[in-house]
């Protein structure tokens, strides 16, 4: 067979049904594909043994009749997931060195079915970031690099390393999670289809926390169809995590009917924004004829208060943060950094002083201070509301619509240090898919085109929650619409 | 409404238990205040009578069993500490 690594993980499941190829096989050709992408610096850390182990037992188990979808697929793991004894950092300095002593369920789940560890993907440090430039091990490349241009561009952020491992052909998918747009955007950065479930459809168990009540895991990969696969692999209930919904798991493949006929597709005005690129409202344009001519209604609808979403999540955000990042004490794990002399308070803060990076600082400050005394109910309560009027907003337009069309973020890649001295202009870039993090609904990015340059660009569909089958299958009809061929130079190899 | 000073700055990196260098204090402030000024416009919003979000998705919390399902552990729980001694984790003299 030709290149493995170009194989969708549908395909390489079929063929690995037929014996047509071993899981062996798969995991060797990745295994030299990681090794070999070593520019993207996508793998912060990299576990080709334990590939190849794991490779083996699904082969053993393929034969004995017990296949399933992801059996034998090799996958990257965000960092912020936690491997028993392997590399689990997120990206931070603070935590060096720490090997967790037990497994997140999201992999626990991917190794149940017989997926296959390739290794810990780069990602923003606390996945605080949307251009992979906060990471403690360096900034992960782009795969796509603009026409007849060898510039560097961000692979979007936080999910950096998961959207370059599989744009860049050395993972077939990887897990990813989403705080305000840590897998959509860089997805639509990468020409990846990226997709985050309902809050509460996969286990927050062994996830390294960051904003606990948005939080939620997701998967990258090249296509609608894979994404189906290995979302329906992660997903499910655990007595682990309090907030896990016990509901059951509907099979994802399944609603890829590609009938999205009488469908009512809903079109948010409030998300033309004023200096948007005139490409990226051409392809929001393009995407509501694809959906017409797909037999689906076009609704328009109003969600007043998308505005307020990015403050308010600049709220809530970092107000959590400051308080899930006060574990990194210098006691129980990772670094410690002690003072000649001193005691236990200037441990802490010498220690959180070296671990943390700043912009990490940054969102731990201004959340101590919201939530400090006397600011509480001026800045955290007062997000929390206007949080709950933007979730009406969407529970009133669903009332009206199954789906919504949007672009999924205001811009394509941009380069290496272009916005990283602004933090407002970073926070703008994920001024789409804030809300819908904001109100726990599940979305995604598929790929539908490129600007100008040559770069990919995204449009998110959105759904209710509980609903990621309405998002998949209007997803995989405009995936078809879209019929993106476009691959990048592979420069890396 | 915000207006975070140097003195401000301090306070919150020694509630946060960050160090924060003194001539780190003046450009951290300047950060705050333009990110605290730009979620300000939230002020425009009228949310007299709507309750803050206590829960993401329309669900309850649900109950557990009051049980230990979980322990024994002590090796595991020191593995990963930079410093253990007799099964404990060791923390520089505390004498206040």
């Amino acid at each position: 067979m030709s290149d493995l690594t170009k194989l969708s993980i549908a395909e390489a499941r079929d063929l690995l049904k037929k014996g047509e190829l071993s899981a062996r096989e798969l995991a060797e050709a990745h295994v030299a594909a990681v090794h070999a992408a070593e520019s993207l610096n996508a793998y912060i850390a990299k576990t080709p043994e334990m590939a190849l182990e794991m490779a083996d037992k699904a082969d053993a188990r393929i034969k004995a009749g017990g296949q399933k979808g992801m059996t034998g697929i090799p996958v990257g793991i965000k960092d912020l997931f936690a491997t028993k004894g392997v590399h689990t950092q997120a990206c931070s300095h603070i935590l060096d060195g720490f090997k967790p002593e037990y497994e997140s369920t999201v992999s626990q789940k991917l190794w149940d079915d017989g997926a296959v560890m390739l290794g810990k993907l780069n990602m923003d440090e606390f996945a605080m970031g949307s251009s992979n430039e906060t990471s403690y091990y360096g900034p992960v490349k782009n795969p796509w690099r603009a026409k007849g241009s060898n510039n560097d561009f961000v692979p979007g952020g936080s999910s950096g390393g998961s959207v370059a491992s599989v744009a860049g052909y050395c993972a077939m998918g990887a897990t990813a999670s989403d705080t305000g747009g840590s897998i959509r955007q860089p997805a639509a950065f990468t020409g990846t289809f990226g997709i985050k479930p309902t809050y509460g459809r996969c286990s927050r168990y062994g996830m390294v926390a960051f904003a606990s009540s948005l939080d939620q895991a997701g998967t990258i990969t090249r296509d609608v169809r894979d994404g189906a696969i290995m979302l329906e692999s992660i997903s499910g209930f655990d007595t682990k995590d309090s907030t896990s919904v016990d509901i059951p798991v509907p099979n994802f493949e399944a609603a890829l009917t590609g009938d999205i006929r009488g469908m009512k597709i809903g079109i948010p005005k409030e998300y033309h924004l004023d200096g948007m690129p005139a490409e990226i409202e051409a392809l929001w344009q393009q995407g509501i004829e694809w959906m017409k001519a797909a037999g689906a209604e076009i609704v328009n609808i109003s969600l007043p208060h998308t505005k307020y979403a990015l403050p308010t999540y600049y709220i809530v955000a970092p107000a959590e943060a400051s308080s899930n990042l006060a574990r990194y004490d210098g006691v129980r794990y990772g670094l410690r950094e002690l003072v000649e002399g001193g005691g236990l308070a200037d441990m802490y803060e010498a220690t959180r002083a070296a671990g943390f990076g700043d912009e990490v600082k940054r969102r731990i400050m201004i959340g101590t201070y919201v939530l400090s005394a006397g600011y509480y109910d001026a800045y955290y309560l007062k997000a929390q509301k206007v949080r709950q009027l933007i979730s009406n907003d969407f529970k009133e337009a669903f009332g009206k619509v199954d789906a919504i069309l949007t672009p999924t973020a205001p811009s394509a890649a941009f380069a290496f240090g272009e916005k990283s001295d602004d933090p407002i202009a970073m926070y703008l870039n994920d001024v789409f898919t804030v809300p819908a993090s904001l109100a726990g609904i599940p979305g995604s990015s598929v790929p539908a085109g490129l600007d100008a340059n040559g770069l990919p660009l995204g449009l998110q569909i959105l759904g209710k929650a509980w609903d990621e089958e309405t998002v998949f299958k209007v997803s995989g009809v405009l995936e078809e619409a879209a019929a993106f061929k476009a691959k990048p130079e592979e420069w890396w190899r | 409404m915000s207006n975070i000073d140097k003195a401000t700055v301090a306070k919150i990196a020694r509630l946060a238990r960050i160090k924060i260098a003194d001539d780190k204090l003046e450009p951290l402030a300047g950060e705050l205040n333009n990110i605290l000024g730009w979620v300000e416009q939230l002020d425009e919003v009228n949310t007299d009578d709507i309750q803050p979000m206590s829960s993401v998705v329309d669900v309850k919390l649900r109950w557990r069993d009051d049980k230990v399902t979980d322990g024994d552990k002590q090796e595991s729980v020191l593995k990963n500490a930079p410093r253990g001694e007799y099964g404990f984790f060791a923390v520089p003299k505390v004498i206040e």
